[in-house]
C-alpha cells in the first residue's frame, strides 16, 4: 500500500504539498510540533496514494522523507 | 502482500537530523537536497570539497555531509579555483547566491569562468538579498519594490537586473552554463537533470560549468510560498528565460 512519511519536526508548514498532490490526499491537520506549526496529514482512507512523490519533491525541508509505492 | 518499493528518500549526503535553516517556503531546500542527490548519484561524497558563500547559502555545510569551506562575501570561485588547483583529483563546487556571485563576487566568478577553471558553480537567483532583509540586489526586476528601492527599481537610477546564464555563457572557458527554476515538480526535475550534468562536465574535465537556479524568497517578497512560485512563473521567467545557454558536449554529437 503506497504511503508517504512526515518528519513532524521538519515540517515548517509552507504547504506547498498540499496542492501538488494529485490525489488531493493531504491537508493542514490539527497537530501542532514544537515550532507551533499546524502539521501536514496524510488521510488516505480509500489507499488511493500513487506513491508518486510529487509532494515529496515540493518540499522545501525534506519533512516528507519516505514515499513508498506499492 | 504486495511489496513496497521506495520512490523518494533522504539523500544520504544530508547530514542525519539536520533541519534547513531556511525560512518557511524557501526553494533554498529543494536546491541543497538535489545537489546531495547528484553527490548521491554519481557518488561523488567522499571525494567532494564544496565552498559555501555569504548569504542564505552560508551554512551549507551544516547540510551537507561533504567538506566544505566557507568563502569570504564574493571569493567562492576564487577559493574554488585554488582547492581544485592544489587538489585536481577532488571534484570542487561552489553554491551562491545572486548577491554573492554577480554583485560583490562578480569579478571573482567571471574571471573564473574566463580562465576555464574546471569547477562547478551553482548560483540561486531570488532577485533580493534574502539574508540581510531584502535589499536591492543585482539581479531585482525593474519595478520591484525591495527595501532599499521602496518605489520600485527604476531604470534611470539603478539601471538593468544582470542575466548571469547569458553573461557567464559568453566566456570563452566556460563549458556548460543554464538557466533552472523550481516552481514546479516538472522544472525541479529538469534542474536536478541540470546540475548532474554541470558535475559529469566537471568529472570529465571539460571546463568551468554553471546553474543558475531561480528561487523564491516569500519572507522578501512578502508573499505566501504559493505566491512566490506564480511569482517565478508571471514575472521572472520572461526575464530570466530557463534553458541550456552553452554547453560544449553537444557539438561533440
Amino acid at each position: 500500500m503506497s504511503h508517504i512519511v512526515i518528519d513532524k519536526e521538519r515540517c515548517k508548514g509552507c504547504y506547498l504539498c498540499i496542492d501538488e498532490c494529485p490525489k488531493k490526499l493531504l491537508k493542514v491537520g490539527k497537530d501542532v510540533n514544537s515550532l507551533g506549526v499546524h502539521l501536514v496529514e496524510f488521510c488516505d482512507p480509500n489507499h488511493e496514494c500513487l506513491g508518486c512523490a510529487m509532494c515529496a519533491t515540493r518540499c522545501p525541508d525534506m519533512a516528507i522523507k519516505e514515499v513508498y509505492r506499492g | 502482500m504486495t511489496t513496497l518499493t521506495q520512490t523518494f528518500k533522504v539523500p544520504e549526503s544530508i547530514k542525519k537530523g539536520s533541519k534547513f535553516s531556511f525560512c518557511p517556503g524557501c526553494d533554498h531546500g529543494v536546491a541543497v537536497r538535489l545537489v546531495a542527490e547528484v553527490l548521491d548519484e554519481l557518488n561523488l561524497r567522499e571525494n567532494t570539497i564544496a565552498v559555501a558563500s555569504i548569504g542564505c547559502s552560508v551554512t551549507l555545510y551544516d547540510f551537507l555531509e561533504v567538506d566544505s569551506l566557507e568563502a569570504p562575501h564574493g571569493r567562492a570561485l576564487a577559493e574554488a579555483t585554488g582547492i581544485k588547483r592544489a587538489r585536481p583529483d577532488k571534484f570542487v563546487f561552489t553554491y551562491q547566491g545572486d548577491g554573492d556571485f554577480a554583485s560583490i563576487g562578480m569579478a571573482e566568478s567571471m574571471h573564473c569562468a574566463l580562465r576555464g577553471e574546471n569547477v562547478t558553480a551553482i548560483c540561486i537567483n531570488n532577485t533580493t538579498y534574502g539574508m540581510t532583509g531584502g535589499q536591492l540586489g543585482p539581479t531585482t526586476l525593474l519595478g520591484q519594490v525591495t527595501t532599499t528601492s521602496p518605489t520600485g527599481r527604476n531604470v534611470e537610477y539603478y539601471g538593468y537586473p544582470v542575466k548571469i546564464a547569458e553573461h557567464v555563457a559568453l566566456c570563452d572557458g566556460t563549458a556548460y552554463s543554464a538557466r533552472v527554476s523550481l516552481d514546479t515538480v516538472p522544472n525541479i526535475k529538469k534542474a536536478k537533470a541540470a546540475i548532474k550534468k554541470a558535475c559529469e562536465i566537471q568529472l570529465k574535465g571539460l571546463g568551468f560549468s554553471f546553474v543558475e537556479i531561480l528561487s523564491t524568497c516569500p519572507t522578501n517578497w512578502r508573499m505566501s510560498p504559493q505566491q512566490a512560485h506564480n511569482r517565478v512563473r508571471e514575472e521572472m521567467m520572461p526575464v530570466f528565460k530557463p534553458g541550456v545557454y552553452k554547453d560544449i558536449t553537444e557539438k561533440e554529437l
